[in-house]
């Protein structure tokens, strides 16, 4: 029997897949739980396992192609190697290759929910008027048929008639407030980018489409830069000493153990200062004008990948050791070089890090990731002069730069925050006496 | 290669199968409709909805040569001639059926007279009156099919005078005495022109009430009217067996008011209608066909088989042609891929009995079951002028509103003309209309359709013409 192989939930919430790969192609004999495709979804790279054994009949996706889940990849001709579970009753074929059985038997009794096998397009179209469940939406047929041919849920939208009734032009008002409102924001201006001007006038170009990476921090940073008013504070810590003591540890007792890097010990020392300062553990609902304050400290380590930017995180922070930590920053580093991180991994962060020491620069305005409220950027520490008591000394600074949203954070406490995190950096003990 | 070929096949030429032939070809598709009827129409031009409304006005004018007595009129007992009679119904039939012939040639439909039965989800065999056969290859296929009058097997005794709706309508004679075996609204139409062609009828029903599934308020003044015209009506009643005797058809009756035995001229069954889905080669196709005998569609009329489409009485309830029409835009625009879904809130319904019912939308019962906070406003016909003048004051006129928003949900009327007024209705229902958009819509005078307007004034307290004492 033929079945279709469709692509099931990479992860929760994720409703597009981007093919990234197909490793089998027609006529392959393929056996249970074989990897037969890698998707990327917003962040992740997922690989695919086909449940059934068989010979692959069709190929419905290629390389590149953008899925939603559900979409049929492959159709097999479950063959000998089937799942038992499956398994033709039939066993007086002798000895017939998996291929052989590939001839095509009347559907016999497949059974098929009537309602929903035959949905080429309705996947798209939410229901927009009642169902079961619901009450019929106030509005007249001619509206509820642009609705549907809008893709609008009609639930959704406010009917500015009597009775809450929704007129023809209200479903228009919903479509346009949609398209000019920053994607999943709130409360910010609806700023559209004016078209581009013909670049070619100018000399010859060429595009290349953004990855679902690229589009996903894409869209995430418009949302960030026009929902947050940033403000970044500026300051340097001396991190002589504890750059020693980390160098001394690395090389002694730490020897085997995994790599205490500066980024590991700066989420030690954010998640002081965060305890010290609440605000920056915080989001602004602007529905209700409220901070929610978050009573866990997960720190997302902002990582360059060859496919882009990603941030996975670090959980729970406060209740783990400074080498919990460098283990866990230095494996997450990794599985996104990999693109082996799952969507679950790079959510729920309270505050991010991005520590571009290792490339270079002097300082930096990051972008704080709505809806957390700050961000610490770490340039490359620079061996510097330093009057320290009268006396000129060589001291290794590092530039720290702390943005932050300015409706939740003042100036005042940003300062004080960053003052805390440098004494924190610059001083091994009073780090081991807080942390 | 197939020996005809259509882009849409359309199965079934009755109100679902003809429009949805005519709105397919109208959009440039090559239609083939395959119809193995006497003629186009299907059962409502034939022998359903249209023959019964001719009797049906032919009834009322009897009725109302007998009502004028009261306004000092009097006529000599009428004479009837069956066969002009007859002759009238099958006129208005024939003039209709040939509409459809005239209007499939404009619009370069080809009507083909075959029964059509699928052969897989791409081909249909098409056997001719004459025997032979043809194959037809179709891009997409429309079933409608419809439905057929139930006919349980204890009445099928094989005897002409045991009839179903058809057998009824073809008015062979009129019986002195008529059995009308089920109260829904067939059986109501049916018995009433029996009824004032001078039949004795008896209706009996298995239920506790004429016409399940109406509005008891709206059934009231109906039944009062039957009462007068009909000779019995038997409710909570069972008809066990039909015995076909030199004398007439004996009916054994069980029920607390109905005698144990009765004799009958004819008896017409009207218990309800089994949908098409049998014997059109389904099987050989991806269609599901459920326990109760519909295909199954999702609302955009599609079949499980992407080919095949499903409309009308053959694709579920409510079995009324209107819907059947409205579905066949939708499964044709489904399949031209624009935005349509039969999303319908409002399927209006009605009886064509003297006085009509007629209702739309949610129903007060409804609305109790489903616990919504509704208001439900009743203007009784007493209070119309127009009624009045009619001298049909037994008619009422019922609004429900969703009590927040004063949204009008549903409607109900029973009276003259009630079918006609429920356009209102079904207008307010789909567009969302409140209260006070009928309320403070003119409603010309004198006229019935006032009762609408002064039921929606009920929403804010008083109608002009109606005043409700206040409770405290």
């Amino acid at each position: 029997m033929a079945i279709e192989f469709k692509l099931p939930e990479v992860s929760e919430g994720v409703e597009t897949a981007d093919v990234a790969e197909i490793h089998v192609s027609e006529g392959d004999v393929i056996t249970k739980n074989q990897i037969v495709a890698e998707v990327e979804t917003e962040k992740a790279l997922a690989e695919i396992e086909c449940p059934y054994a068989g010979t692959v009949l069709k190929v419905h996706v290629k390389a590149g192609d953008s899925v939603p889940i559900g979409a049929v990849l492959l159709t097999i001709e479950e063959g000998a190697g089937a799942p038992a579970a499956k398994a033709p009753a039939k066993e007086d074929k002798p000895e017939s290759k998996p291929a052989a059985s590939a001839s095509t038997p009347a559907p016999a009794a497949e059974p098929k929910p009537a309602a929903k096998a035959p949905a080429p397009a309705v996947t798209a179209a939410a229901p927009s008027t009642g169902g079961k469940d619901r009450p019929p939406a106030p509005a007249g047929p001619a509206t509820r048929r642009l609705a549907r041919d809008l893709g609008v849920d009609l639930y959704q939208v406010n009917g500015s008639g009597p009775g809450g009734r929704i007129s023809q032009e209200d479903v228009q008002a919903y479509v346009k407030a949609r398209l000019t409102a920053p994607s999943g924001g709130s409360g910010g201006g609806s700023l559209t980018p004016p078209p581009l001007p013909d670049f070619t006038e100018f000399g010859p170009t060429h595009r290349e489409a953004l990855n679902k990476v690229g589009k996903t921090a894409a869209q995430h940073l418009t949302t960030s830069w026009n929902v947050i008013p940033h403000v970044t504070q500026q300051d340097l810590a001396d991190i002589t000493d504890i750059e020693l003591a980390r160098k001394q540890f690395l090389m002694g007792t730490g020897k085997n153990g995994p790599k205490v890097t500066m980024t590991a010990i700066a989420v030690k020392a954010v998640v002081t200062a965060l305890k010290t300062f609440p605000k920056f553990n915080a989001s602004l609902d602007p529905l209700t004008d409220e901070i929610v304050y978050k009573d866990y400290y997960n720190i997302g380590i902002a990582v360059d990948t060859p496919i882009g930017l990603v941030v996975p995180v670090v959980r729970n922070a406060d209740k783990k050791s400074l080498l919990q930590i460098a283990l866990e920053v230095t494996e997450l580093a990794v599985k996104a070089r990999d693109r082996k991180l799952s969507v679950a991994e790079m959510k729920g962060s309270t505050f991010t890090i991005t520590n571009l020491g290792g490339i270079g620069g002097t300082g930096f305005t990051p972008i704080v990731s709505y809806p957390e409220v700050a961000i610490l950027g770490m340039s490359r520490g620079q061996q510097q002069l330093k009057l320290i008591d009268g006396e000129l000394e060589e001291r290794l600074i590092l530039p720290l730069s702390l943005s932050y949203d300015h409706r939740v954070i003042n100036g005042a406490d940003a300062a004080r925050f960053i003052v805390k995190l440098s004494a924190l950096l610059s001083d091994p003990f009073t780090l081991l006496s807080e942390c | 290669m197939a020996d005809l070929q259509a882009e849409i096949v359309v199965l079934g030429a009755g109100p679902g199968g003809y429009p949805a032939a005519f709105e397919a070809a109208d959009k440039g598709k090559k239609v083939i409709l395959v119809n193995d009827d006497v003629a186009p129409g299907g059962v409502c031009l034939n022998r359903g909805c249209i023959p019964s409304k001719a009797l049906l006005h032919v009834a009322k004018l009897l009725n109302e040569t007998q009502e004028s007595a009261e306004w000092g009129i009097t006529f000599a007992k009428p004479e009837i001639n069956l066969d002009k009679l007859r002759d009238f119904k099958n006129g208005v039939v024939t003039g209709l059926t040939g509409g459809i012939r005239a209007l499939c040639k404009a619009r370069k439909v080809e009507l083909v007279e075959a029964r059509g039965s699928f052969l897989d989800s791409q081909t249909m065999s098409l056997a001719f009156k004459d025997g032979s056969t043809k194959t037809l290859a179709f891009e997409t296929a429309i079933v409608a099919t419809g439905s057929v009058p139930a006919m349980p097997g204890i009445f099928n005794i094989g005897d002409d005078r045991v009839m179903d709706s058809t057998g009824a309508l073809e008015l062979k004679d009129i019986p002195s005495r008529l059995l009308v075996i089920g109260g829904g609204y067939i059986g109501l139409e049916m018995g009433s022109v029996y009824a004032a062609l001078g039949s004795e009828v008896t209706v009996v029903e298995m239920t506790d009430g004429l016409l399940p599934g109406a509005d008891r308020d709206l059934v009231k003044p109906l039944q009062k009217m039957l009462e007068k015209h009909l000779h019995a009506i038997f409710l909570s009643t069972k008809v066990n067996k039909l015995t076909a005797t030199a004398e007439g058809i004996v009916a054994d009756l069980e029920g607390a008011n109905a005698p144990a035995q009765a004799t009958f001229d004819r008896v017409l069954v009207s218990v309800g209608r089994r949908p098409n889905a049998g014997n059109i080669g389904l099987e050989k196709t991806k269609v599901v066909v459920n326990e109760r005998g519909f295909i199954e569609v999702n609302r955009r009329q599609q079949t499980a088989d992407p080919n095949i489409y499903a409309i009308g009485d053959v694709a579920g309830e409510p079995m009324l042609a209107h819907k059947a029409t409205r579905e066949a835009k939708v499964a044709v625009d489904v399949i031209l891929n624009e935005p349509a879904e039969f999303d319908a809130i409002a399927i209006p319904a009605v009886v064509f009995t003297d006085p009509e019912l007629a209702w739309c939308g949610l129903t007060e019962a409804e609305a109790e079951r489903d616990g919504r906070d509704v208001t439900v406003v009743r203007f009784p016909w007493a209070a119309s002028g127009r009624a009045q003048t009619l001298s049909r004051t037994e008619g009422l006129t019922k609004l429900i509103f969703d009590t927040k928003t004063e949204r009008i949900l549903g409607m109900g009327i029973v009276g003259p003309g009630a079918g006609e007024m429920i356009a209102e209705g079904v207008l307010a229902v789909e567009t969302a209309a409140v209260a006070r958009d009928i309320a403070e819509s003119i409603h010309a005078h004198p006229t019935l359709s006032e009762t609408v307007m002064e039921s929606a004034e009920g929403m804010f307290g008083q109608a002009t013409h109606y005043f409700r004492p206040k409770k405290n």
